[in-house]
């Protein structure tokens, strides 16, 4: 069990950690924007993440916290 | 009373650094000013105390900003090519809020000029230096024994009001030998430096040191309230030493050497029945306007004797706004006026011999 | 479950002033883990450039001063020699410390000052809006270089980390990247060594980082991990550059 949490209005959408996950499972937020006016990302299967911490490695703002 | 000893001007500015608590001298060697650094190498160590010679004139100057900023008496002195080069530093430490003493034994100039004797940097130390609104204290003594008192208060004015003060002399007044006490007078109540960075040592919160602000209306609320600081100052550490004032007809004003050679300068002139006194600012900024005005009324003429084209006069002719005539007399280049060139010079202004 | 990465305690709860995907924001979050994990944040200052970072000031929660362009190794002379029992290291750029603070750069090195450097070349001038920077490629592409770099007018890009090497006074010098997730953590590893290379007083440390400028380059922050791939690490080799740490 694991699991990334994103502080979503701290993102500026550069997509690093998209590149970092090994499994791939970060992606965009289409449905929506914060309020500096980029589309966060999301982990919608979450059962699927490791807890490596690879996406908050590469994270530039500190977006991502990381649970396992 | 402390034992008189017979010492050079450049080496009782150093050793007053140090009795002041001077424990950081940051420096790099130039004519005519070389013994300040050359006494701090010897004596720091034994005092355990920082020299260093630094790469540049630029790099010597942000090391004592750098450790004004940590909370340190620290001192720097140069000549007048060094000084334009330390005019950035000057700028940041004023703009940080910093004290830090930096010392300008000056020579003639523009460019390289030469290594003799000079006080054409006038404009440079109480007009412009570094970039921006600000400004530093800038001390003129004229006497070795002057150098000692007005080191120490260099400090004690730079920690009471968080800014560069610079001391003023020359060749000559760096080179001169005087007996002197190196008793530093009285010191002044300062208050704590809780803004140093010294490590927060997990107890508050971080201090920052720095001159970058980025909203206008904040800068200039920033740069408003020090001007409400150099007003005080104004008020308060403008100083000038008065010379046969009290029955004078004719007013030489003049600093540092200078006024040692107007001096000499006065005495023959009363022997000819003119009466002369002299104004000597101790205090280049803040200008010490009150002793001018004082005596707007009574003097018929004021004659400003410089070591230049004519800084000084400039700040004279403000102070007395046209009520008395100012006129001036300079050499420039490295010489020294000598007192018969500055009796002459009163002459023509008197009319000759009373 | 527990938690296995947040924010470090040293780097300020704020958000930070760069660009998307601007590799400043991990460099930054490295050095703050590594104040955690060396515990030094309270004994820690540091000192701020002008460039890009010009507000690294805010950033961390131990003291800092902020310096004149280029001028940020002397400022730190300054503090490391009134506070020689604390922690003092810069954060510079390439503009900052290999074009007009260069003689600040190599003097501190010469002299062993025991400060510790963390030098980030992105190859450019990120603040002023992406002019030529003395790291800038051959044939680089810039404001102030729209032809491309010719070193014939325009000299070559400077490798500081191996011209710093060859100063007696350099205790460790090491070039890494944040490229990717392993560079990272080598990139990390470094800047703790270099922290405790200052803690054991054994003269100055320089952790230069091959980061990006995806804003002046003209890239996305992905395509600008691939071409510092590609086109810095050729010419700016990783690796220890120095190292008398383990010298007696």
């Amino acid at each position: 069990m694991a699991k990334v949490v994103f502080n979503e209005e701290k993102c500026k959408g550069c997509y690093l950690c998209m590149t970092a996950c090994p499994k791939k499972i970060i992606v965009i937020a289409e449905d929506r924007m914060n309020a500096k006016g980029f589309r966060p990302v999301e982990v919608l299967e979450m059962d699927k993440c490791l807890g490596c911490a690879m996406c908050a490695t590469m994270c530039p703002d500190c977006v991502i916290e990381v649970f396992k | 009373m402390a034992e008189k000893v017979l010492v050079k001007g450049n080496e009782a500015l150093a050793e007053a650094a140090i009795l002041s608590g001077c424990r950081h001298y940051f420096g790099y060697p130039i004519t005519p000013q070389t013994e300040i650094a050359a006494y701090m190498a010897k004596r720091m160590p034994k005092v355990g105390g920082v020299f260093l010679q630094a790469e540049s004139e630029v790099a010597a100057a942000n090391m004592v900003f750098g450790a004004a900023g940590a909370g340190a008496r620290a001192l720097t002195s140069s000549s007048s090519p060094g000084i334009s080069l330390k005019a950035e530093a000057l700028s940041y430490i004023a703009g940080c809020d910093l004290p830090c003493v930096v010392v300008n034994i000056v020579r003639a100039g523009p460019g390289l000029g030469g290594i003799q004797p000079a006080q054409s940097d006038y404009y440079q130390a109480t007009k412009g230096h570094g970039h921006g609104d600000y400004q530093m204290i800038v001390l003129a003594p004229s006497s070795v024994q002057e150098i000692i008192h007005l080191t120490a208060d260099a400090f004690d004015l730079a920690d009471l009001y968080r800014m560069p003060v610079m001391i003023m002399g020359d060749g000559m007044l760096g080179q001169m030998m005087e007996p002197v006490e190196f008793d530093l007078g009285e010191r002044r109540k300062l208050p704590e430096k809780d803004w140093a960075t010294t490590g927060t040592d997990m107890k508050r919160k971080h201090n920052i040191i720095n001159s970058l602000i980025m909203n206008p209306d904040d800068l200039e609320a920033c740069v408003r309230a020090r001007y409400e600081r150099y007003e005080q100052i104004k008020a308060t550490e403008a100083r000038a030493e008065e010379y046969m004032m009290d029955d004078a007809e004719y007013m030489i004003t003049a600093y540092g050497t200078t006024a040692r050679i107007a001096k000499n300068a006065i005495v023959e002139l009363r022997k000819k029945g003119i009466k002369v006194g002299l104004i000597r600012p101790i205090t280049l900024w803040p200008f010490p306007e009150a002793a001018y005005k004082k005596y707007a009324d009574k003097v018929s003429a004021i004659l400003s004797v410089e070591m230049s084209m004519g800084q000084m006069v400039d700040d004279v002719r403000l102070a007395v706004n046209d009520k008395v005539p100012v006129h001036f007399y300079g050499r420039t280049g490295g010489n020294i006026p000598y007192p018969d060139e500055i009796i002459k010079a009163m002459e023509e202004i008197a009319g000759g011999d009373k | 479950m527990q938690q296995v990465f947040k924010k470090p305690n040293a780097l300020c709860d704020v958000n930070l002033h760069y660009c998307p995907g601007c590799t400043h924001g991990i460099v930054h979050r490295l050095v703050a883990e590594v104040l955690d994990e060396l515990g030094i944040e309270g004994k820690a200052i540091g000192v701020a450039p002008v460039g890009c970072s010009v507000f690294a000031y805010d950033y961390w929660e131990c003291d800092m001063q902020q310096a004149a362009h280029g001028r940020a190794p002397a400022v730190a002379t300054g503090i490391k020699r009134v506070h020689p029992d604390k922690v003092v290291f810069t954060y510079q750029g390439d503009g900052d410390l290999a074009s007009i603070g260069t003689a600040e750069t190599v003097h501190a090195a010469m002299r062993g000052e025991n400060i510790t450097i963390i030098f980030i070349n992105n190859a450019i001038y990120g603040m002023t809006g992406g002019q030529m920077a003395p790291t800038s490629l051959p044939g680089q592409v810039t404001q102030t270089s729209p032809y491309g770099r010719d070193p014939k007018t325009q000299g070559y890009p400077v490798r500081m980390s191996e011209m710093l090497a060859q100063t007696d006074g350099a205790a460790y010098i090491e070039r890494v990247a944040v490229d990717c997730v392993k560079n990272v953590n080598n990139a990390k590893k470094a800047i703790k060594k270099a922290f405790q290379t200052q803690l054991d007083g054994k003269g100055f440390s320089l952790v230069e980082v091959l980061s990006t400028c995806p804003t002046n380059w003209g890239k996305s922050p992905i395509e600008a991990l691939d071409w510092l791939r590609e086109n810095m690490i050729p010419y700016y080799p990783l690796g220890v550059k120095k190292d008398k740490t383990t010298e007696e």
